[in-house]
């Protein structure tokens, strides 16, 4: 294709040129990555892998463990997960399958812009609404009620897990539907026809096909839709009630580890308090890293698979 | 064919009910929260909104033009070396791109987008931050410039690939150099859709609040140098939100009232973009 | 498509302009810390800097936990602090710091209850068993026993502290560990405390705004935030067994004790003060400068402005209910601006 010819000159500088901005961006990547081992060190040798099992946080006696903070992204983004998925898979066949044609652009130009909306004006929002809201109609009636489960204890701030995963399930909507949406279209149009012409109602068919062909997309797009909602932090900041302690009440106050890291970063004084937020900074790198990889690698097996006409 | 059992039937209807209470569920909380920026924002949107300076706290009155000035120069400044970065590593992705060390940048590149932003703070804190020992407006735009860019790559080189293979093989055919073909051919033929993805990139920037926690920090005072703290628009509505003054609140309403307005503009422009180019 | 080249162009020109511009701006000192003193610096920096146009103050509230460690890694030029550094910390300073008293302020229990008139009557141990999660509800007999002429609704009482380090939270768990032996032994002292129960706002704004937002919810926050947010303030018993209530003459009652014994390095706690009038509560609130300025400009600048803060600025606390200075104490920090100096030279 290109042809080697000699007084090349410029295309090989082309070529180096736009490699060196390549590599500056490898370099970026990499750099990135040392900064937040180096700053971590201090705490990873202090605690060592017991920090990530540790319950306390005291910056009085400079003793840090990560639990809470581990617990609690992990429990509000399961819960956002565990909202976000049936109404976004829902609503995606509904868009595909059901909605008349002029419904679609309009449908999926407004999931887009619940997309574009910033993390802070998401939060914003929740102090203001979603939280008196949810604590006035739902966790005050169900505490009074179900108190006794565990899951739902009192007393009632309103700041809470719950009122984080809420949040979190809306700001990821957006993601796992317009995911959701092309997993559902690569769904062969022979094979529902199929399903259709034999008597199947129009559900039945799309159980079937559905069955067979998008559940590894959807669970792709489930693994997408949580890596977001791990990293998410002003929003959650805004409403999880900053509590560092790992407690099962949904109702309760929480905390995150991206909303530990915006909260006393400015204020760590002394090296281990600065380096066990950097080194919780690390964890939930890896942990968004680890998560996005199985996204993309369930994903690009999908598409393969659809490819190939299974 | 028979007919279908009422039972069947019925499921079938039940489901597209639910499917549909779905949709409506989805889009809900996009009507509420655009009602109540207009309603609430509304309260503190006047003139003075945007062109005064905060009061001191308590005292009602002032705007937020130095965060409005503030998001503003810090966006540009990160544009200015992020693009130009950005666009020609995509390049070399799209067109020299094959072997591992163009795999370990889309990589590189695949794990910056998934980053959480606070991360980036952190970042721009330790590497700017406390060498200059200063909080300034080259930290924020240094923390902002690792979510730009890596975005940016992946779209261009997106872009770069929809081009097909005979456009630039016809050019080579004409005798052009590779380097102009590329630039002249290819990259123009694909920069409605590359201009799209750098400006949903900067409606993206645009919006973030964490990074710029503990690099830009905020100010309270009109500043434009790039060596100072500065304000920002997201800055001001965190601080505002989390405040327990009545005032502070409906600034924060009025100021993401003006943040989504910038944010939705460009996203608007940048879908009219797209469909230019078909 | 070129339309759009030419706005980016037009807007890219005019910041470039903005910014050459502004290379001519005033001299920008910056500082952050203690958010206690939030309502009165802003306050000052405002009045000083439209007096003063050469200088600005930009001061950012982010708790005193900050203002040490932003001030200890020399990313600010001054800090604030309500917390006074323990020697340990001055330890790691680069250089030798001075703690500058600029007011007294009082930190304050605020509550939201329905039905429930200002003033409701504490004592020490009541507070202490609020806070360490013994008291969890408002009818407890504990409460109604203190305060019989009110009912007390039958809710929960909601906890709300700092989630950040806090010269305010210093004060109040200093307040509680001289007052409770139980909050000494269980939690302690300090900026930043292991809380028994309770969710965290974010520097002063932060605790009051939750307490405003959640019914059945009680916080501790300096009394200009009480004041301004017209928010239900408790009354406490103090050494005397006196209920008082927390008042500008309050707080100065409590400093009267102070300017007798005021340490050199002005590092004093005001907790528990004596006195029937006193303000158990009480607390002072630094700058933090070093002696040693790296820069000439904004040395003098801030020394200046310190010396303007310890007498003009002394007659705007009154209206944001933070105590003045004594006299006694207006001089001896007068005398210890002098120390500020650079290369050797004094500022002053």
């Amino acid at each position: 294709m290109a042809r080697k010819t000699g007084g090349n000159i410029k295309d090989l500088l082309f070529e180096r040129t736009t490699g060196a901005f390549a590599f500056l961006v490898l370099f970026l990547a990499a750099l990135l990555f040392a900064v937040l081992l180096r700053e971590s060190m201090p705490a990873l040798r202090k605690f060592g892998a017991a920090f990530l099992v540790t319950g306390t946080w005291d910056p009085v006696l400079d003793q840090f463990g990560a639990l809470p903070f581990i617990y609690g992204t992990l429990v509000s983004s399961f819960l956002a997960v565990l909202i976000a998925v049936p109404l976004s898979v829902g609503a995606a066949i509904f868009i595909n399958e059901f909605a008349p044609p002029w419904m679609k652009t309009p449908v999926s130009f407004l999931a887009e812009l619940l997309a574009a909306i910033p993390s802070v004006i998401y939060g914003l929002w929740g102090i203001f609404v979603l939280v008196p809201v949810l604590r006035d109609w739902f966790m005050k009636p169900v505490t009074k009620y179900l108190g006794w489960i565990p899951l739902f204890k009192g007393p009632v701030y309103g700041p809470s897990m719950l009122a984080a995963g809420v949040l979190l399930a809306i700001m990821i909507v957006p993601f796992i539907l317009s995911v959701s949406r092309e997993v559902l279209a690569t769904v062969p149009q022979r094979q529902k026809e199929a399903v259709l012409s034999l008597g199947g109602t129009r559900w039945e068919m799309l159980r079937i096909v559905i069955g067979q062909h998008c559940i590894p997309g959807i669970f792709g797009a489930t693994i997408l839709g949580l890596g977001r909602a791990l990293g998410e932090t002003m929003a959650v900041t805004m409403v999880i009630g900053n509590r560092p302690e790992a407690i099962l009440s949904l109702f309760q106050p929480g905390y995150s580890m991206a909303a530990v890291i915006a909260n006393e970063f400015t204020e760590a004084v002394g090296d281990v308090y600065l380096s066990s937020l950097v080194l919780i900074g690390l964890v939930l790198f890896t942990m968004t890293l680890a998560v996005n990889l199985a996204a993309k690698w369930i994903l690009t097996k999908m598409v393969a698979r659809a490819s190939r006409g299974i | 064919m028979g007919t279908i059992s009422f039972r069947r039937k019925a499921l079938d209807s039940t489901m597209k009910a639910l499917f549909f209470l779905a949709a409506l569920l989805v889009i809900l909380p996009l009507f509420l929260i655009f009602f109540d920026l207009l309603i609430k924002g509304a309260k503190e949107l006047k003139l003075t909104l945007l062109i005064d300076l905060p009061h001191p706290v308590g005292e009602p009155g002032g705007g937020i033009a130095n965060g409005i000035a503030g998001t503003l120069v810090i966006t540009l400044m990160t544009m200015l070396w992020s693009v130009p970065t950005a666009v020609m590593c995509g390049i070399y992705l799209a067109e020299y791109g094959r072997g591992k060390f163009a795999s370990a940048v889309r990589f590189a590149a695949d794990t910056m987008t998934g980053v959480p932003s606070i991360i980036m703070g952190i970042f721009g804190y330790i590497l700017l931050v406390l060498p200059m020992k200063r909080f300034s407006a080259w930290a924020g735009a240094a923390a902002l410039s690792m979510i730009f860019i890596p975005v940016v790559v992946r779209t261009t080189e997106e872009m770069l690939r929809t081009v097909p293979t005979t456009v630039r093989e016809a050019a080579l055919a004409l005798g052009i150099a590779r380097w102009k073909a590329t630039l002249r051919i290819t990259v123009r033929t694909a920069w409605p859709g590359i201009l799209t993805g750098i400006l949903l990139a900067m409606a993206r920037i645009i919006g973030e609040t964490a990074p710029l926690l503990f690099t830009a920090l905020g100010n309270q005072f009109w500043q434009t140098r790039l060596d100072q703290p500065i304000a920002a628009v997201p800055l001001q509505v965190f601080t505002y939100a989390i405040s327990p003054y009545e005032d502070w609140h409906d600034k924060a309403w009025a100021g993401a009232l003006v943040l989504i307005t910038m944010v939705l503009v460009i996203n608007i422009v940048a879908r009219v973009l797209t469909r230019r180019k078909r | 498509m070129k339309k759009i080249h030419g706005v980016l162009a037009g807007v890219l020109a005019t910041l470039a302009v903005v910014s050459i511009a502004s290379a001519a701006d005033p001299l920008t000192i910056n500082g952050a810390g203690a958010t206690f003193p939030y309502p009165l610096y802003s306050k000052w920096f405002y009045e000083y800097s439209n007096a003063n146009p050469g200088v600005r103050f930009n001061y950012q509230s982010i708790g005193s936990g900050g203002g040490i460690k932003q001030i200890t890694a020399g990313t600010v030029n001054f800090g604030a602090t309500d917390a006074p550094m323990t020697e340990e910390s001055m330890k790691k300073l680069p250089g030798a710091i001075l703690h500058i008293p600029t007011a007294l302020g009082a930190v304050v229990p605020v509550y939201n209850l329905d039905g429930v008139p200002a003033g409701l009557k504490l004592t020490p141990d009541v507070l202490a068993g609020i806070f360490l999660g013994k008291i969890t509800r408002w009818n407890d007999p504990k409460l109604a026993e203190l305060n019989k002429a009110v009912t007390m609704p039958n809710a929960d009482i909601v906890v709300a502290h700092r989630s950040d380090g806090s010269g305010t939270t210093d004060i109040f768990t200093n307040y509680l560990t001289t007052v409770n032996a139980e909050w000494r032994a269980k939690v302690g002292r300090g900026p930043s405390v292991n809380w028994p129960v309770g969710i965290g706002g974010k520097g002063n704004e932060g605790v009051a705004g939750v307490v405003k937002q959640t019914p059945g919810a009680i916080g501790y926050v300096e009394l200009a935030y009480a004041k301004q947010n017209k928010m239900k303030v408790a009354s406490l018993r103090n050494k005397e067994g006196q209920f008082v209530t927390p008042t500008l003459e309050a707080t100065s009652a409590a400093a009267a004790g102070v300017a007798k014994s005021m340490p050199d390095d002005f590092r004093v706690s005001l907790v528990d003060a004596p006195g029937k009038e006193s303000w158990p509560i009480s607390g002072l609130t630094w700058i933090l400068v070093y002696k040693d300025q790296a820069d000439e400009a904004r040395g003098k600048a801030i020394v200046q402005f310190l010396k303007w803060a310890i007498r003009d600025g002394q007659k705007m606390e009154a209206a944001l209910d933070y105590a003045a200075l004594p006299k006694p104490v207006v001089e001896k920090v007068d005398k210890a601006l002098k120390q500020i100096s650079f290369k050797g030279k004094s500022l002053y």
